[in-house]
């Protein structure tokens, strides 16, 4: 039986039943900010105007108010933008920590624990304090108000985390391999690329889940690196647009339904992968 | 690639990264702390005026400090009601893992969204928090509107989706558990409230580390959801140090003045930083 289960399950049937209401019930309740947004987004102005916010909309207007939120709106420019930055951030970042993840399990070198300490600690690191050098090297650069500039900042500033992540991932994985292809005379680079990197993918997969979440909901490096409406993600577009939206509820929700998409349907297709993620990396130390 | 270079190859791109984007900008604000310069014009040496000043002369920044205190002692919520969650859903009836997705969904949406759909539940005419209020007589209360709530409907907001990952953080931690150790408490007699504080949770530390630690460091941090709700006010009551950071350079244009306050914040963080690596390390890792 369960006995070494905590918490023990639920014996008796009716007990049982009574606690899967409950539990939907909280869910309910739980998600009702969200389901509100939703609801809200799906009605007409003339509901919002004589504040039926809860009762049956008058007018559904679903196709309408998304169409409005794409056609009148930079939105979609803004989701594009997102979405190019986060996936060569992906790729940039996963890339070069993948590398000095392994740099860090499979050697012993001069510093290698004062270096580690460092990418780890940079992770806590408040972003106010590096605001305005970030500024000044994207200036100088001649990178700010681009995409580039927060392209570029996500994949040095995730790497840390990252970093920590594949070193304690790689450091699992049988050190004999590796052994037996140096023996065979096979160059590091080769042992990188052929043994590690497939091994890998697990830990991989979890961290781009993680940096999607993350990078696409980024809200003051957008804030602080970029002004331009060609350059903007959809976090502060979406701000700035409800902004000038300020009653127009119905509106202002839809713009957030289609700023939260994105996150939650990768979220729920990758959910192992992002719980093993936030958990393994941080458990693991 | 030769043996004892290789390491270094490795850990080049990142080292270049890190190193440029978040190392040199941490040095770099310390340094411009030590100076009044308005970004455009000379930068004049004023030594440790800005901090003297900090500390003797503005009530902006004992006001923002008060706030962190309040966000840090509110945040402390998150892993006992983390903890709940993760108690409540974890028995095996059919749907749970749907569910416990769904309790976690709040992760995933950015600070703007969150920001939004609180802005809709604090709405004063047609809120979910008033349309309450009134069903049991309560007269409308805008909290964002009133300097003595802000901050606390603000805490309130970010404690969604802090919750929901201090769940995920306790799931983790109770299917590591130890089922024999369980199993013979309970073939003692020990109930379930024994079980909770004398077994389970001693087990549970690792987890209530990480939970602790994440939580309270993103309280000394919190900027977005500030920015997004209220922009620090009403009449400046909400601010924080992090969005103090941000109004004295980006506004106020007091680059130093501002660098100054970044470098507080990054020693409190630190201090944290410190506790937890020092604590982990101690851990075995």
């Amino acid at each position: 039986m369960s006995l070494g289960l905590f918490p023990a399950p639920i014996a008796s049937g009716r007990s049982r039943r009574i606690y899967t209401i409950v539990l939907w019930a909280s869910l309910a309740i739980w998600l009702l900010p969200l389901l509100a947004i939703i609801a809200t987004s799906l009605r007409g102005a003339d509901d919002i105007a004589r504040g039926n916010y809860w009762g049956l909309p008058t007018q559904w207007k679903f196709v309408e108010n998304y169409l409005t939120v794409f056609t009148n709106t930079p939105l979609l420019q803004y989701a594009f933008n997102s979405a190019v930055i986060v996936v060569v951030v992906i790729v940039g970042c996963l890339t070069i920590s993948s590398m000095a993840g392994f740099a860090f399990a499979a050697y012993r070198f001069a510093f290698d624990k004062l270096m580690f300490v460092l990418l780890v600690a940079g992770n806590f690191v408040p972003s106010q304090v590096l605001m305005v050098p970030v500024r000044e090297l994207m200036i100088g650069l001649g990178l700010y108000d681009t995409i580039w500039a927060l392209i570029l900042f996500h994949m040095a500033f995730h790497a840390g985390f990252c970093t920590l992540f594949m070193r304690n991932f790689i450091r699992e994985l049988p050190h004999e391999l590796l052994e037996a292809a140096r023996v065979d005379g096979a160059s590091e680079l080769r042992i990188f690329l052929t043994i590690v990197l497939p091994m890998v993918r697990p830990a991989l997969a979890a961290l781009a889940v993680l940096l999607f979440t993350f990078v696409w909901n980024d809200y003051f490096w957008a804030l602080v690196l970029v002004q331009d409406v060609s350059a903007q993600p959809i976090t502060t577009g979406l701000q700035a647009v409800s902004g000038q939206w300020v009653t127009a509820w119905h509106l202002v929700s839809a713009g957030s339904i289609i700023a939260a998409v994105p996150p939650v349907v990768v979220f729920f297709l990758m959910q192992r992968q992002l719980v093993q993620g936030l958990t393994l990396g941080a458990v693991k130390g | 690639m030769r043996r004892n270079l290789a390491p270094f190859m490795f850990l080049l791109p990142v080292a270049i990264m890190f190193g440029t984007f978040v190392l040199w900008p941490i040095s770099r604000s310390i340094y411009l702390s030590f100076f009044k310069w308005d970004g455009l014009g000379d930068m004049a040496w004023v030594g440790v005026a800005n901090y003297v000043k900090l500390f003797t002369g503005d009530p902006d920044f004992w006001l923002s400090v008060t706030n962190n205190v309040r966000w840090l002692i509110a945040s402390l919520l998150g892993p006992v009601l983390g903890l709940l969650l993760a108690l409540f859903v974890s028995q095996p009836i059919a749907g749970m893992r749907a569910a416990r997705s769904l309790f976690f969904l709040p992760f995933v949406l950015s600070a703007v969204v969150i920001g939004l759909v609180f802005s809709l539940v604090y709405d004063p005419y047609n809120g979910v928090l008033n349309t309450i209020l009134g069903s049991v007589g309560i007269s409308r209360f805008a909290p964002l509107s009133d300097a003595n709530a802000a901050t606390y409907a603000i805490i309130v907001a970010s404690l969604w989706p802090t919750i929901a990952f201090c769940m995920v953080v306790y799931l983790t931690g109770l299917t590591n558990l130890n089922s024999e150790v369980i199993e013979a408490a309970r073939m003692d007699g020990a109930g379930g409230g024994v079980l909770l504080t004398r077994i389970v949770l001693p087990q549970l530390s690792p987890a209530t580390s990480i939970a602790f630690t994440v939580t309270i460091i993103g309280a000394l941090r919190s900027f977005d959801l500030i920015a997004v709700m209220t922009k620090g006010g009403p009449y400046g009551s909400s601010k924080v140090l992090a969005y103090l950071v941000y109004e004295e350079t980006i506004t106020n244009y007091k680059i130093g003045y501002g660098a100054a306050i970044a470098v507080v914040l990054l020693v409190l963080t630190s201090a944290y930083t410190g506790l937890f690596l020092a604590r982990s390390s101690k851990m075995g890792r």
